[in-house]
């Protein structure tokens, strides 16, 4: 695969998602063999091959459907769409960092605020303690998403048989991942 | 023997079973499985969809604490931690700069020397061939080996097995005796984190991977991560719902059925804390040291 | 006293872009010995050749120095024009101020500079140089093509019907080849066997041409004109002169479970056999492999059947040698087999079959009699998918390029299906439709307009097996990349067309280019698509590049008439920059003290012993000889000489220190 593009000046959505992942949109010949394997592809609003064809055009118009899509959040990152695209278009690093885009220009679809409320309720509980609370992150998400009575039927079985923890599980250096989160996810942003 | 052990927070707290099971089977072939002390949780996909730094800083923790304990095998039973380790792993070692940024956040050093297993590695490289002179049940059910997704792909980082149709774990049943059935939906992504917060197409997706093993006569699935495990088994109702019929195949860990095979007792290897219940028929015949066949497969 | 002219060219605007020629021409004037020193916008036109020969005329110019492009560009434009004008065209040299210079820098006074300093060492170099004549040697007015498909076939026809003797060698038991195997070709659904088996026997009964079968090339030696070839004919174990191809061994012989070859493995063969009813030769081989008496001594069923005893089991492989003086390489191609996708099931799926085992289907003297059946079942597919583009276009599995017919092929079996299922539905996943040659656009349009095929845009995630049943998950990128899921009887893959095996192997042999993807390579992918860098070797047909028949029959013509320039002469003339041992004034004869490192390196076997006798026979000394005729000129021997025996005639060592003076004198 020939690296030989950096010549080219790209602004564009395409431009940064090349810039940090390394992905070129440019490579996809919209074959449609990864919208083909993609499970979650009935319940995003455009398949990946859609998704890249958006980020082609270059158009601002397009970029923001992308950023404000439900297929980036409905992504499992389960890896079928590069397993098979023979153009070897690395779709599961372009999606991580489409969604981390989308968060920060604060374009995520409202249909998929459970899927980020509860990955927000995982990563605080995190944050908290080093290991993850689950109860407490249940109780997060439901307090994030207003789904009170969602999965009340699992929980007397899953207590039943041991499968929650009543307290959470402290690790002794909760500051380095205090840190962590602070130098990374918590930053605050600089004016670029 | 000891070898590293990274339990991860599904093992811990609500797939406890797997990680009973795999205790009780690593002791079972004179190994202890020693903790990473401290160790925290890898980030699974919360991190990875949100911010990348983190997602790489929080696995690289564990590996640069890993290092400082003298480990260079260690032992990842699930399969997202696996993922999430191999991936903070291939990345650093890829990426000089990222390596030290990463670094720098962490506060720590790591430098490489890690070696990260999966359970089927960990079955492979301590105990496979030293299993047969300690079957005492065969375990003859036809089994359909489940890999998902994150234990396979991506190829190119963990070069592990081949991302269709893969082998391993069918010829690891295959040593115990299993009937290690050919399916379509082998690597076929359960549904992953969406368990809570989009549980209709957890149980579409989880509800057709049940659905070919039974309509293959598979009598029961064979999974190696606990987020798969979850899904196929705690999430049974919502997939019967989906399907419109009863479907009651269990869902075992390898090691379960392992340890089963060796004669570790069902309490031991947590079968109480499924959802769906494990009722295999009592065809297993206690063995002596009778020929176990396996079949040549090739693996590319 | 040297008298040269230097000419520098403008080359329009790529040289003068960034040189000054000007300031070339003006400066190289006053190196002594330099009578002439113009530029001119176009050297290598008309006029600009024109001036060159009028300038050696008047002002008698013992040598010349054209600065312009490359020499592989002009050079022979430019020795051709000294010629003409009286000058022996080897004191003609370029300087390539273009390639070397103009090209690779920006406009400025140090690449005028540069300019003047190339131009400066071909002045020194060409005031040293001696007048030499071409070396000519003889033609064997013979040619070999190797292949016999229907490429080969074309080639050894043209070359024999100009008169000239033509040996074909085929390593399959009959010629043929893949056309051989199709049902019906496009675009106009001729049967293929009935317009290729005519030309099969007349390549069978030419008098000018020799077919061996089962056979093939063992070594290649020698050069253009002159080629030395042995050839392995394989033990057919037959007497071919007393068989009369009755076929009776065939229907005898009790080993019948060898998949056929020439079926794709949907049938099977015996041990003896031939490989379909039209095969040329109409005689059978045996299987050493697979045959009972080879493995095990016993049997020799055919021998007691065969009524003219023609059956020989103790025949071996015999290697014969002739000589020729062209050879064609007509060796085809290829396909993956459905085993090469591990998302289509590894190969472990009966109904999922490649191309060519279609084409065997559908075929009238295939196994199924021509009627579309499942290999599976036999049952008759009332829904099939069909996969363009399965392999090609995919750098993730190795093969990045077109393979060009699948297109075509594929919307032909669509058709194929839809005239013998009348109630079928076939659809294709395809990603374009390149269907670029004479009527084949209307081709397909008739596939989807009057034949219903389905052309679904989108490539095909992965396929299983379930109930019987081939489901097919793809996407409709025309619809949104929506998924569609067919449950399909039965899945023809167009897979990606590839080298033929064996052809490294073959191109090592005789010292042809390939490319990655064994390929062969072609002279130059523009403006010599028939010839290789080796001369005297050509190409026709699919082992340069998969192509389809109407292109390999015109390549393999363009071969053939290639060849048939080539036997047009009796002499071939040589360039004459060959190595040469220095003889000197007895007693000493020569520097060279007879070590013979050189001939053990010489790539081409060129050097020989050479006896220096005196008058009454005693051998003084042993030197180095470098035979004239078969030196290249690449210049191993010479650098190695520790001697400093050996020169390059037109690149003495005298002249190539001249030039690395003249550049050190100014720097």
């Amino acid at each position: 695969m020939s690296d030989n593009h950096n010549h080219i000046v790209d602004n564009s959505l395409a431009g940064k998602v090349k810039e940090h992942t390394g992905v070129l949109a440019a490579r996809c010949y919209q074959c449609g063999k990864c919208s083909a394997g993609c499970p979650v592809s009935e319940d995003m609003d455009y398949p990946p091959s859609l998704i890249m064809r958006m980020l082609q055009t270059g158009d601002p118009k397009d970029e923001e459907l992308v950023l404000r899509s439900k297929s980036i959040w409905y992504c499992l990152t389960c890896e079928m769409c590069i397993a098979r695209c023979p153009m070897e278009v690395d779709i599961p690093p372009m999606m991580d960092y489409l969604r981390s885009e989308s968060i920060k220009q604060n374009k995520a679809n409202p249909a998929s605020k459970n899927i980020i409320s509860f990955h927000k309720a995982f990563l605080d509980s995190i944050k908290q303690t080093g290991r993850l609370y689950e109860l407490g992150l249940t109780l997060d998400f439901k307090v994030r998403s207003m789904k009170l009575m969602q999965d009340m039927s699992i929980v007397p079985t899953m207590l039943a048989k041991n499968k929650l923890n009543f307290l959470p599980e402290l690790i002794k250096n909760r500051r380095n991942i205090k840190q962590i989160f602070q130098k990374t996810i918590d930053k605050k942003e600089e004016t670029k | 023997m000891k070898l590293g052990f990274y339990p991860g927070c599904s093992l811990e707290g609500m797939s406890r079973e797997y990680s009973d099971s795999v205790v009780a089977l690593a002791k079972r072939f004179d190994i202890e499985l020693v903790q990473i002390p401290d160790w925290n949780c890898c980030g699974a996909t919360a991190a990875h969809n949100l911010n990348k730094e983190l997602s790489l800083s929080l696995p690289a923790r564990n590996l640069a604490l890993a290092e400082k304990e003298g480990f260079t095998d260690v032992v990842v039973p699930c399969a997202a931690c696996y993922s999430r380790f191999s991936t903070t792993h291939h990345e650093l070692m890829h990426n000089h700069d990222l390596r030290h940024k990463i670094n720098e956040v962490m506060e720590m050093e790591y430098k490489g020397t890690i070696n990260t297993l999966n359970v089927i590695q960990f079955i492979d490289k301590y105990i496979i061939d030293k299993i047969e002179e300690k079957i005492v049940n065969k375990f003859n059910y036809k089994a359909a080996c489940y890999y998902g997704c994150l234990l396979v792909r991506p190829n190119k980082v963990l070069e592990f097995d081949r991302t269709e149709d893969p082998q391993t774990m069918d010829v690891v049943m295959r040593k115990i005796g299993a009937d290690s059935i050919d399916w379509a939906f082998k690597t076929e992504c359960c549904g992953a984190g969406l368990s809570v917060s989009a549980t209709n197409t957890v149980a579409r997706l989880s509800g057709k991977i049940v659905d070919d093993a039974e309509h293959r006569g598979a009598e029961v699935i064979i999974v190696a991560c606990p987020m798969c495990h979850s899904n196929l088994d705690m999430r049974r109702s919502e997939i019967n719902k989906y399907l419109g019929k009863k479907v009651t195949t269990p869902i075992l860990y390898i090691t379960q059925a392992l340890g089963l095979a060796v004669g570790i007792s069902e309490k031991e290897l947590g079968f109480n804390r499924h959802f769906v219940p494990v009722n295999l028929p009592k065809k297993a015949e206690t063995v002596q040291k009778e020929e176990v066949k396996t079949q040549k497969v090739e693996v590319e | 006293m040297a008298r040269i002219g230097v000419f520098v060219c403008h080359c329009g605007e790529n040289i003068s872009a960034t040189v000054d020629c000007g300031k070339v021409a003006q400066v190289t004037s006053d190196i002594p010995g330099v009578v002439v020193s113009v530029d001119y916008k176009y050297m290598c036109s008309d006029p600009g050749q024109t001036m060159i020969k009028e300038y050696i005329e008047k002002e008698k110019l013992t040598g010349v120095v054209v600065a312009a492009c490359s020499p592989r560009m002009h050079e022979p434009t430019f020795r051709r024009a000294c010629g003409e004008a009286g000058l022996n065209p080897f004191l003609c040299e370029m300087a390539n101020v273009r390639e070397h210079c103009s090209w690779v820098h920006d406009k400025n006074d140090v690449t005028t500079d540069k300019a003047i300093d190339i131009v400066r060492t071909l002045v020194e170099k060409v005031k040293r140089n001696e007048p030499l004549m071409p070396i000519k040697v003889p033609v064997t007015k013979t040619a070999l093509v190797i292949g016999g498909g229907v490429a080969g076939i074309q080639s050894a026809l043209d070359i024999a019907n100009c008169g000239h003797k033509v040996i074909m060698v085929e390593k399959d038991p009959s010629i043929g080849g893949h056309m051989s195997q199709l049902s019906e070709t496009f675009p106009t659904l001729d049967c293929s066997q009935c317009i290729l088996t005519p030309r099969m026997v007349e390549v069978a009964q030419h008098p000018n041409i020799t077919l061996y079968t089962y056979a093939e090339v063992e070594s290649l030696d020698g050069f253009i004109g002159n080629f030395k070839v042995k050839i392995r004919k394989k033990a057919k174990s037959l007497d071919e002169k007393l068989c009369t191809g009755c076929g009776l061994c065939c229907t005898k012989c009790p080993v019948k479970n060898i998949p056929s070859e020439f079926d794709q493995g949907l049938s099977n063969r015996r041990a003896i056999y031939v490989p379909f009813p039209q095969a040329v030769p109409n005689k059978p081989v045996i299987d050493k492999e697979h045959c009972t008496y080879y493995i095990k001594g016993k049997c020799k069923v055919c021998e007691i059947v065969c009524p003219t005893k023609a059956i020989r089991f103790d025949q071996e492989d015999e290697i014969i040698e002739v000589e020729v003086g062209a050879l064609v390489l007509a060796t085809g191609f290829d396909i993956k087999r459905a085993n090469f996708f591990p998302e289509y099931g590894y190969g472990k799926y009966k109904d999922v079959i490649d191309g060519l085992q279609f084409e065997r289907i559908a075929s009238a003297s295939g196994p199924t009699l021509g009627e579309i059946r499942r290999p599976s079942d036999g049952q008759i597919p009332k829904k099939i998918v069909f996969l363009a583009c399965a392999g090609s276009r995919d750098p993730a599995k190795g093969i990045e390029y077109c393979s060009k017919i699948c297109c075509m092929y594929t919307a032909k079996h669509a058709i194929l299906y839809k005239h013998k299922v009348h109630d079928g539905t076939a659809y294709i996943f395809y990603m374009d439709i390149r269907a670029a040659g004479k009527n084949y656009d209307e081709f397909t349009r008739r596939a989807i307009e009057e034949d219903g095929a389905k052309y679904i845009r989108g490539r095909v995630s992965r396929i299983y097996e379930r109930d019987g049943k081939l489901i097919v998950v793809g996407a409709d990128t025309l619809m949104n990349a929506k998924t569609v899921e067919i449950e399909a009887d039965m899945v023809v893959l167009a897979t990606a067309g590839i080298a033929s095996p064996g052809a490294e192997e073959l191109a090592q042999k005789l010292h042809v280019s390939y490319d990655q993807h064994k390929f062969f390579a072609e002279a130059h992918p523009k403006l010599k698509p028939v010839e290789t860098n080796t001369a005297g070797i050509f190409l026709a047909g699919a082992c340069q590049n998969v192509k389809d028949i109407p292109e390999s029959v015109a390549q393999a013509s363009g071969a053939a008439v290639k060849v048939c320039g080539l036997f047009s002469n009796d002499e071939l003339t040589r360039d004459p920059s060959v190595a040469v041992v220095n003889r000197t004034a007895p007693p000493l004869f020569s520097t060279c003290v007879g070590c013979f490192l050189c001939q053990s390196v010489c790539p081409y076997q060129a050097i020989e012993k050479e006896e220096i006798k005196s008058r009454d026979g005693k051998i003084l000394k042993t030197i180095a000889f470098i035979n004239p005729s078969v030196c290249q000129g690449c210049g191993t021997c010479v650098a190695l000489c520790r001697s400093k025996s050996i020169d390059i005639l037109g690149y003495t060592h005298k002249q190539v220190y001249a030039e690395v003076d003249a550049l050190l004198n100014t720097l």
